[in-house]
């Protein structure tokens, strides 16, 4: 029975190990050529990130060996005033500057969509500020954004008679100065980005849309703003984390008291850059880099459930 | 197998041997990245090596923003240099992270330091024994415009000297336009720059108080001399209005475009400073109180050997620092980098003193005070907050200097622990 079995068996399994063993060169090969920027990347990206949230556990200063502390540094994290307002500046930079970037970036895709005349001129001096070094930009938004005789803003509304505004010499224009700058250098790469979704929406929906006589707003509203939303959702994403993770504007248009005047424009990310490399606290530092990965983590899903497709 | 071991051990010590001859030491050096200071360590590492044809020393730089950081990192990365410059504030993280060692009795005697160096260089001084020794000291002085003077019809070549003074000459020079706005500062107002060293060393002090106790250990200027050296320094701006904390960004730009009479800083700005082409400017000592104290900060890059070094390399890096600590390099560094020679012999001649720059920058080293800072960009933070909090919050002088001085005390606690 058994030797019957076997004989009669034999062939198919043959055959399948042959064909398992082309799968399996086939996979091999594959693997083989993932591998080298699968291990480059778990070498330089993700067990630094690991071991980034072992040193939160740490009193790690980079000169003497860690500590386990267990989470001495959470608690100190939680309890420092200085987080909760930095925490504060983050969430105004991200729930006060996507919107509004992704609202202007929208209306000038929009109407620079339909204008025929130098488009491409107008969207190449849109994106011009992209392209532009963050540092080089800020410091001259700080020129900007100084008082008279220098500053060319205040130079402006003294003209009119408008009396002198501090910008980021006040507790609370300070940031939203500094988010508009961010605002303005970023706002290139999303109106490209949203002209090239309005231009994949094919003509024959506006077309037909027309001769059944819908408005312009009925078809912004049921054509153009639902089949835009795969560019939307990435833009909301991308740029979310971006104002999480805002920084250089922040740190030169501020960097005589970074973060400043009294904490008031401070990101997480800058913090965590003063923690570690100014005050050599790196274990304090990786713990406010895993909240800053954990709050990404969770917008980021957020975003992508409530704008998910239905 | 045996004739093959030996045959080896033979070709090793020719190697050996050779290696020994051509006595190639080579030692690395590295200070931060400033032209002057390039080139006066370029020269002197010239002379040092034709004075020491046996060793090579090979300098390199980083830009000061991440100087330190650089330095940390190769150390933790165990690839330190074998001499280093660093600010006299980092000496306690660089002590305590086993980054030095303590520079040799036999080589540098404690005493012999103490007699030829200003006293200020005991801020290296650690459990007795010393970590490294400056080239260059800096102090503190009042640059003033003299055309802006002249306009006010105050006499330039008779600056202010002490705190009535200063006002009043701030009050005679500032200017303002039709709707209020100060379009030149009769003073700049700087505590990013060097005004936190004028408010905490100097102000502080004259003002009856003393800033710091139990070798800086213990933020002691909460009290009334405290207080009074904060509303002295905020009244400038809201009582005086002679000068206005972000005007023209930053002090020195200010005093460097000849839109503010007077601005208080450092030797190391005599370099970007001299090449003011549209007026002349003057230094004088910070001014005095009323009683005629004066006071002024010092501080210094010092030069240290890295921990771990030793043998041949030790004694190449002792040689160097030693060469780069003696009055012949104090004087190359003078004139190149225009800082004040370490040494009392180098610093106090005649030809200095008379030097109506470099004068009343020398006279400031008398009195002078180093603050031991332990994390200096967090206590300099404190200082401007405290600033801020008056000027931008309006907070009671009082309270904004209580919380600056909690916040002090718990950095330094922190760093103690």
């Amino acid at each position: 029975m058994t030797s019957a079995n076997n004989t009669q068996v034999a062939p198919p399994a043959g055959r399948s190990r042959k064909r398992l063993r082309m799968q399996t060169k086939r996979v091999l090969w594959a693997w083989g050529f993932l591998a080298l920027p699968i291990i480059f990347y778990s070498w330089i990206r993700f067990y630094p990130t690991l071991d980034a949230f072992w040193l939160s556990f740490t009193d790690w200063d980079l000169l003497s060996e860690p500590n386990f502390i267990g989470l001495d540094n959470y608690r100190h994290l939680f309890n420092d005033p200085q987080f909760w307002q930095v925490f504060k500046n983050t969430f105004t930079y991200l729930l006060v500057g996507t919107p509004l970037s992704l609202f202007f970036a929208f209306i000038i895709a929009y109407f620079l969509d339909r204008v025929r005349f130098m488009q491409g001129f107008i969207r190449a001096l849109y994106f011009l500020p992209f392209l532009t070094t963050a540092s080089a930009m800020a410091w001259v938004w700080r020129w900007f954004y100084q008082p008279v005789p220098i500053g060319i803003i205040n130079g402006f509304l003294s003209d009119f008679g408008i009396a002198q505004q501090p910008f980021i010499r006040s507790v609370d224009q300070a940031l939203p100065s500094v988010l508009a700058t961010a605002i303005w250098a970023g706002i290139g790469f999303q109106i490209v980005i949203f002209m090239a979704g309005l231009r994949a929406i094919p003509q024959t929906y506006y077309e037909a849309a027309r001769i059944d006589g819908l408005g312009e707003m009925a078809i912004l509203r049921k054509i153009t703003l639902p089949l835009l939303k795969p560019t939307t959702v990435f833009l909301v994403v991308f740029s979310s984390i971006g104002f999480l993770r805002i920084f250089d504007q922040v740190y030169n248009i501020t960097t005589n008291d970074p973060g400043g005047p009294l904490n008031s424009t401070k990101p997480l990310v800058l913090m965590i850059y003063q923690s570690a490399f100014s005050s050599y606290q790196m274990g304090y530092a990786a713990a406010q880099t895993v909240v800053l990965f954990t709050i990404l983590l969770v917008v980021s899903l957020m975003q992508l459930w409530v704008m998910r497709e239905r | 197998m045996r004739k093959y071991l030996a045959l080896t051990a033979i070709a090793a010590g020719l190697w050996g041997a050779g290696a020994s001859q051509a006595h190639a030491v080579e030692i690395e050096y590295w200070q931060y990245l400033f032209d002057s200071r390039v080139t006066a360590m370029n020269e002197l590492i010239d002379r040092f090596e034709e004075l020491n044809p046996d060793i090579t020393v090979k300098q390199t730089t980083f830009p000061y923003a991440d100087y330190q950081t650089r330095l940390v990192a190769a150390k933790a990365a165990g690839k330190s240099p074998e001499v280093m410059q660093l600010f006299y504030g980092w000496l306690d993280k660089f002590a305590s992270g086993k980054l030095l060692q303590p520079l040799s009795e036999d080589m540098f005697p404690s005493a012999e330091i103490e007699k030829d160096f200003f006293p200020i260089v005991t801020a290296m001084k650690r459990d007795g024994k010393y970590y490294g020794l400056p080239t260059a000291v800096r102090s503190l002085a009042l640059f003033y415009n003299k055309k802006l003077f002249k306009e006010a019809g105050l006499d330039p070549e008779n600056p202010p000297q002490n705190l009535d003074e200063l006002v009043k000459a701030a009050q005679a020079t500032v200017k303002q336009d039709g709707s209020g706005n100060m379009i030149s500062a009769g003073i700049t107002l700087d505590m990013a720059g060097q005004d936190q060293h004028w408010w905490r060393e100097v102000l502080v002090r004259q003002f009856g108080g003393d800033p710091y106790k139990n070798d800086y250990t213990q933020v002691n200027y909460n009290d009334e001399a405290g207080k009074k050296a904060l509303e002295f320094y905020t009244g400038l701006q809201t009582d005086e209005k002679v000068g206005k904390v972000g005007f023209m960004d930053e002090g020195q730009a200010a005093f460097r475009a000849g839109l503010a009479a007077m601005t208080i800083d450092g030797t190391f700005r005599l370099g970007s400073f001299s090449s003011i082409k549209n007026f002349d400017w003057g230094v004088t000592e910070l001014p005095a109180n009323a009683d005629g104290l004066r006071s002024n900060y010092a501080s210094y890059f010092a030069n240290g050997i890295a921990a771990g070094v030793e043998g041949e390399k030790l004694e190449a890096a002792e040689k160097f620092l030693k060469f780069v600590s003696s009055k012949e390099a104090m004087d190359v560094w003078l004139k190149t980098v225009g800082e004040l020679p370490a040494r009392r012999e180098a610093a106090m001649t005649d030809e200095n003193l008379k030097d109506p720059i470099y004068g009343p920058f020398l006279k400031g080293l008398d009195y002078a005070h180093t603050t031991l800072f332990v994390d200096e960009s967090a206590q300099r933070q404190v200082s401007i907050d405290m600033v801020n909090r008056v000027l931008l919050q309006d907070q009671a002088p009082a309270e904004s200097l209580k919380q600056a001085a909690e916040a002090e005390q718990a950095i330094i606690d922190h760093s103690k622990k």
